[in-house]
């Protein structure tokens, strides 16, 4: 396994150009709409809607990527990287909500909602984004803390399920060619699919400890 | 048929064209004129000339079926298409129209006609061509103002003199595997083919347009020849078509095969139908951001088809 091992000092510095680097596509958004629409063609809404739900699974991807990357690399530091990418994802899902709250409805509730009740595609959307909610919310150390390690991890699992919504609302949204949808949720097969082969392999090690007496070295 | 003047959205609650386009044309114009007069010293187009450099059409009359509203720039209509055959993306079109084989290019006509016939593309050009500034309206809740130039359905109706058992009109577009990446998938059942009533069809808003801002289509539009009916959900106005049949059934389109609870035969532009992805009730005039402009029945064309539909529960049959 190649060893990579930084110091915290350099972890920092890693993540402060993730941080510019994750605020880049927003930027790239902001100045657009500002002063130069046509970056953005001829349905700008479309693309900053598209844009920010794209950001979103990218973002939600690249946080279950940590674990998988991490143990397989042996890369721990990775996971200092972890809170700051999952709080990009929502923050992606906020801006791509308030799009679709801004540009498609201009902000007529009693429209927003019965299009969250009655779109199957919205409602999972949304869904998703309620979740994330709360996992931004306990993302503090302090909320660490107060939750307790194991009762925090296991609201954190949330996550997994936020994922799919995540992918299915890509996948509904589209009208005939699911390519790219498709491409989202290959990644994310493989990356829960690594979490259920370690668990499996955990549970079958632990059964052969019991059957077998363990070896003596 | 009584032709009354459609009733139009007033120009000054439209967006004036944007300066940013007009800005960038400019220097397009200016750069394209710079490497002309390198080349050799041809005269550039005018900055301020609407069109894609492609071959004018002549002898094109204005139309009082006109809205007065503002066109969308060229730019705008020419890189945001819906045209599957290139791709599904909407600037896969502008990317890959080029390769499309126009030339050269029959239309069949046939089916329950007395006379069929083959038509080349230089004839149908030759038919009485109009001026006709639509509105267009996507199934996805957007619209444009499109310049077409075209011809009116009937007149190539008349020339193959329909039967009495002509009840609807089937039109087939291109399929070619050779210029078409976006066949390659089974997105929808190729080759792509939507139907009107023969009463649709022959409605003298229902064209066949063999132009775009005075110049012939560009591929991505539908090169180069497309229906358009402006009263109904763009995808219904199909791209270059290649056969036109005249039947007493009702043909099956291609969005009516892949989703039949989505996109129904007829797809009138209407508010009260929600489609399961889109409400309908609003729509967003490109390029602006906002989904502002509430959705008019038959895409405000409704004094003119509305009558087409008498009796009809436009729910049931949508």
């Amino acid at each position: 396994m190649l060893r990579f091992d930084p110091g915290p000092r350099a972890v920092g510095a890693l993540k402060a150009v993730i941080f510019v680097a994750a605020l880049a596509p927003a930027a790239r958004l902001a100045v657009a709409v500002a002063a130069f629409p046509e970056w953005l063609g001829t349905n700008p809404a479309e693309y900053i809607t598209r844009s920010t739900g794209d950001w979103t699974l990218r973002f939600l991807l690249a946080t279950l990527a940590v674990t998988p990357l991490r143990r397989l690399s042996g890369w721990h530091w990775l996971v200092r990287l972890r809170r700051m990418l999952g709080l990009f994802a929502y923050a992606y899902g906020v801006a791509h909500f308030a799009s679709f709250v801004a540009f498609d409805h201009v902000f007529a509730v009693d429209e927003i909602l019965k299009d969250i009740v009655k779109r199957p595609f919205i409602t999972v959307g949304f869904a998703a984004l309620v979740l994330m909610t709360p996992l931004a919310l306990t993302s503090t150390n302090a909320m660490v803390r107060r939750l307790g390690g194991k009762r925090w991890a296991a609201l954190h699992r949330l996550v997994y399920a936020i994922a799919v919504l995540g992918v299915v609302h890509f996948w509904m949204m589209v009208k005939r060619d699911v390519t790219e949808p498709a491409v989202y949720g290959l990644v994310l097969a493989v990356l829960l699919g690594y979490r259920v082969a370690v668990a499996r392999g955990r549970a079958r090690d632990a059964a052969a400890a019991q059957r077998a007496a363990p070896p003596v070295r | 048929m009584l032709i009354k003047r459609p009733d139009d959205t007033c120009p000054s609650e439209i967006t004036p064209p944007e300066i940013y386009a007009r800005r960038r044309e400019l220097m397009k114009a200016a750069a394209a004129g710079s490497i002309v007069a390198a080349a050799g010293g041809l005269s550039s187009r005018g900055a301020s000339a609407q069109g894609g450099g492609l071959a004018k059409l002549d002898g094109v009359r204005k139309s009082a079926y006109s809205t007065v509203e503002q066109p969308n720039t060229y730019r705008q209509i020419t890189t945001y298409n819906n045209f599957y055959e290139f791709g599904t993306d909407k600037d896969d079109p502008a990317r890959y129209a080029d390769r499309l084989k126009v030339k050269p290019w029959t239309v069949v006509v046939e089916g329950e006609v007395r006379k069929p016939r083959t038509f080349g593309i230089e004839e149908l050009v030759k038919l009485p061509l109009e001026e006709r500034i639509y509105r267009l309206r996507c199934v996805e809740a957007w619209s444009m103002v499109i310049p077409w130039v075209g011809f009116e359905f009937r007149e190539l109706a008349k020339l193959v003199e329909p039967t009495g058992n002509a009840k609807f009109v089937e039109f087939v577009t291109a399929y070619q595997p050779e210029t078409m990446p976006g066949v390659r998938l089974p997105v929808l059942d190729w080759p792509y083919v939507e139907g009107l009533r023969i009463d649709e069809a022959m409605h003298p808003l229902t064209i066949l347009a063999v132009g775009l801002y005075g110049e012939v289509l560009p591929n991505q539009c539908g090169a180069p020849i497309r229906l358009v009916v402006p009263w109904k959900y763009g995808f219904k106005s199909g791209k270059s078509i290649v056969r036109i049949r005249f039947t007493d059934k009702q043909p099956k389109t291609a969005w009516e095969k892949a989703a039949p609870h989505e996109y129904g035969f007829y797809s009138n532009v209407n508010p009260d139908v929600a489609h399961p992805r889109w409400s309908q009730k609003k729509e967003k005039r490109l390029p602006s951001l906002f989904a502002t402009r509430d959705t008019v029945i038959f895409n405000g064309y409704g004094d003119q088809v509305a009558s087409l539909y008498a009796g009809m529960d436009l729910k049931k049959n949508f």
